[in-house]
C-alpha cells in the first residue's frame, strides 16, 4: 500500500471542487505534479535560466548542466545504452510522428505494410495512416480479442515479411490492456520489421527497459508521469537514428552551415533543432528521481489494487458495463465503463458536482470506440496519490448519478 | 447543495425531451439535410428539414448523445417548425447568447428552449447545447432557402 503521506508532495489535490474534496481520476489525461517538480522548475527559473549548448558564460554551462542531467535521468530510468539515444520532444505524439515522418518516409514503400491495432490512440493511428497513403502502403490491424486483450496467434498472422513497420501502445488508455511488447518486437524483428511502442500509458506507471523489450522506437510524455506539459522522449536504437534525417532545421542541430550544404549534429542534438523545453526537461529529471524513491513496482502494484478494487465495486451497481480485461494483472491503472441509460457526459457532470473529477468521451479513439461499438464512454484513471478513499467516492457518486437520472426519468 | 445546481442543468422539461424525444426521424425528399458532430465528445447529429415558401413546415432529426444535445436537438426541431428560415436563424442567435449567459431579447418566446438556460453554467456542456442548433443554421444557410 502506497503510504498516505505521497499525497502531501501534491498540493494540487488538497482543493474543494464544487463543495467537495477534489477526487482527480485523470491521470490518464493528465497527472498532477509533486512539489519537487515544481520546485526543479521555480528554481531554473529563478538561478539558471540561460540557452543550452550556446554561451560560454556560467549560467549556460547550468542550464546545459541541468538539460544533459535530466537527459541522463531519462536514459537510466528506461534503461537506454547511451544518451545518444534519448531525444527530447514536446511528448508522445510528436514523438511518434518524427519516427512516421523521418524513418517512415525513407523505409516504407509501395506495397509495403504498417501494422498497428484497434486500440491505439489517435497519435499512434494518424501518422501511419497518413504515411500509408502517402507511400500506397497497406495500414494492418491486428484482430483483438472480445476482452480487448492481443494474442500472440493474431499477432504472428499480422506481421509479414511486407511489414516495415509494427507500432503498437505499451497499454491502452481507453481498454488498460497492456500489450506484451517484448513478444511482438520478436515477431516484428524475426520478419525484418522494426517495433514501435506509444509509451504514453506504460512508462508512467511500470518499469520500462527498451534493452529487454528490444523495441527500436519508444515514445512518452512527461505530463503523464509527474512532469511538466510540452516535454517528452523518443527513444530510438542508435543505428537507426543515426541514418535517419532531422526533422527541424535551424538552430542548435548542425555541425557546419554553408550557403548550399549543411551538416547535422551529432546525436541527439541532430534532432532538436531551435531552444528546447529546458525547463521542461529538468522538470522531467525532476519527476523521474521522485517516481524512482517511491518505485515503479510499488506503482504499478498500488494502482492495481485500486483498478482490483474498482472492479469489484463498479461490477456490484446495476447496470454498469465495464471495457477491458477484467483481471487487473493484465491491465493499467484505469477503468472504462458505461452505465445503462446514462450518458457518460451526464455521469461526468454529475460526478463533478461531487468533486470527482473522471473523463468522458471517445478518448481520442475513435476507430477503437467502433470497435466496442459504442460513441462515448466514461473512464477513471488511477495514480500513486489516489487512494481507495477516492474509488469509494467515485462509487458513491455513480450511485447518486443513478438514484438522480432515475428520479429525472420518472 | 450542488444537487440543487445539477437541478438547474437536468430540469424535468430537458428530461422528458431526452426520453420522449420529438420529431425524431428522417424527413424523405427534405430539402435541407445537414449532418454534424462534436469531435471532442462523438457526439453527431443529422437534422432535415421540409422548407416551403421560406417556411420551415417540417424539422426531423437523428443522432447520438448525451441528454443536453439529444433534448436539445428536439426542442430545437419543435420551436422552428412553422417559423420562416430568417426567424429560425434569429431563434439560434438568441439560444447562443441565451448559452453565453448573456441577457437575450426576452420578447421572443422561447417556449420549452427556455429550460436550457442552465446549461450556461456548465461551460463543458455548452457544445452539447449547441451542436443541433449550429446544425440548423449551417444547413438553412448552405440550402439558400
Amino acid at each position: 500500500m502506497m503510504k498516505t503521506d505521497i499525497r502531501s508532495y501534491f498540493p494540487i489535490l488538497n482543493q474543494e471542487v464544487n463543495g467537495h474534496p477534489l477526487v482527480y481520476l485523470d491521470s490518464a489525461a493528465t497527472s498532477q505534479k509533486p512539489t519537487q517538480v515544481l520546485e526543479a522548475v521555480k528554481h531554473y527559473y529563478e538561478y539558471d535560466n540561460s540557452n543550452v549548448h550556446r554561451g560560454v558564460h556560467t549560467l549556460g554551462n547550468r542550464a546545459t548542466d541541468a538539460y544533459e542531467g535530466a537527459r541522463e535521468k531519462v536514459r537510466q530510468f528506461i534503461n537506454a545504452k547511451s544518451t545518444e539515444e534519448v531525444i527530447f520532444t514536446k511528448g508522445t505524439t510528436n514523438g511518434l510522428n518524427m519516427v512516421a515522418a523521418s524513418f517512415g518516409r525513407a523505409n516504407v514503400d509501395e506495397g509495403d505494410e504498417i501494422v498497428i491495432t484497434y486500440m491505439e490512440h489517435h497519435s499512434n493511428l494518424i501518422p501511419w495512416q497518413q504515411l500509408a497513403k502517402e507511400k500506397n502502403a497497406t495500414l494492418k490491424y491486428i484482430d483483438m480479442n472480445p476482452d480487448g486483450t492481443l494474442s500472440i496467434d493474431q499477432v504472428k498472422e499480422a506481421i509479414t515479411d511486407r511489414t516495415k513497420i509494427v507500432s503498437i501502445a505499451f497499454a491502452s488508455n481507453v481498454l488498460g490492456t497492456v500489450n506484451p511488447i517484448k513478444e511482438i518486437a520478436a515477431i516484428a524483428h524475426a520478419h525484418g520489421a522494426v517495433m514501435v511502442v506509444d509509451g504514453a500509458q506504460g512508462v508512467p506507471h511500470f518499469h520500462t527497459d527498451v534493452q529487454d523489450l528490444d523495441c527500436d522506437f519508444l515514445a512518452f510524455s512527461g505530463h503523464k508521469m509527474c512532469g511538466p506539459t510540452g516535454i517528452g522522449v523518443l527513444y530510438g536504437k542508435k543505428e537507426h537514428l543515426e541514418n535517419m534525417s532531422p526533422i527541424d532545421f535551424g538552430g542548435e542541430m548542425i555541425s557546419t552551415v554553408g550557403l548550399y550544404e549543411s551538416t547535422w549534429a551529432d546525436l541527439p542534438w541532430k534532432f532538436e533543432g531551435g531552444t528546447p523545453n529546458i525547463a521542461g526537461a529538468i522538470g522531467l529529471g525532476a519527476a523521474i528521481d521522485f517516481l524512482e524513491t517511491i518505485g515503479m513496482d510499488a506503482i504499478i502494484e498500488h494502482e492495481r489494487n485500486l483498478t482490483r478494487y474498482a472492479i469489484e465495486q463498479l461490477n456490484a451497481i446495476d447496470g454498469v458495463s465495464i471495457y477491458g480485461p477484467q483481471d487487473p494483472t493484465k491491465r493499467s491503472g484505469l477503468v472504462t465503463f458505461n452505465i445503462d441509460g446514462i450518458h457518460p457526459h451526464d455521469v461526468a457532470t454529475v460526478l463533478d458536482m461531487e468533486g470527482i473529477a473522471v473523463r468522458a468521451g471517445h478518448h481520442c479513439a475513435q476507430p477503437l470506440m467502433k470497435w466496442l461499438k459504442c460513441t462515448a464512454t466514461a473512464r477513471a484513471s488511477f495514480y500513486l496519490y489516489n487512494t481507495e478513499a477516492d474509488v469509494a467516492r467515485l462509487i458513491e457518486g455513480l450511485r447518486s448519478a443513478k438514484e438522480y437520472f432515475a428520479d429525472v426519468n420518472e | 447543495m450542488s444537487m440543487n445546481k445539477l437541478d438547474q442543468l437536468y430540469r424535468s422539461v430537458i428530461m422528458d425531451h431526452y426520453k420522449k424525444p420529438r420529431n425524431k426521424g428522417v424527413i424523405d425528399n427534405s430539402n435541407v439535410s445537414i449532418d454534424m458532430n462534436n469531435p471532442t465528445c462523438g457526439d453527431r447529429i443529422h437534422l432535415s428539414l421540409q422548407v416551403e415558401d421560406g417556411v420551415v413546415v417540417d424539422a426531423k432529426f437523428e443522432g447520438e448523445g448525451c441528454s443536453i444535445s439529444m433534448s436539445s436537438a428536439s426542442m430545437m426541431t419543435q420551436a422552428i417548425k412553422g417559423k420562416t428560415t430568417k426567424e429560425a436563424v434569429e431563434l439560434a442567435h438568441v439560444f447562443s447568447e441565451m448559452m453565453l449567459g448573456h441577457k437575450h431579447d426576452d420578447s421572443i418566446d422561447l417556449g420549452d428552449v427556455e429550460a436550457l438556460s442552465g446549461v450556461s453554467q456548465f461551460p463543458a456542456r455548452i457544445k452539447c447545447a449547441t451542436l443541433s442548433w449550429k446544425a440548423m443554421e449551417k444547413g438553412i444557410k448552405e440550402a439558400n432557402l
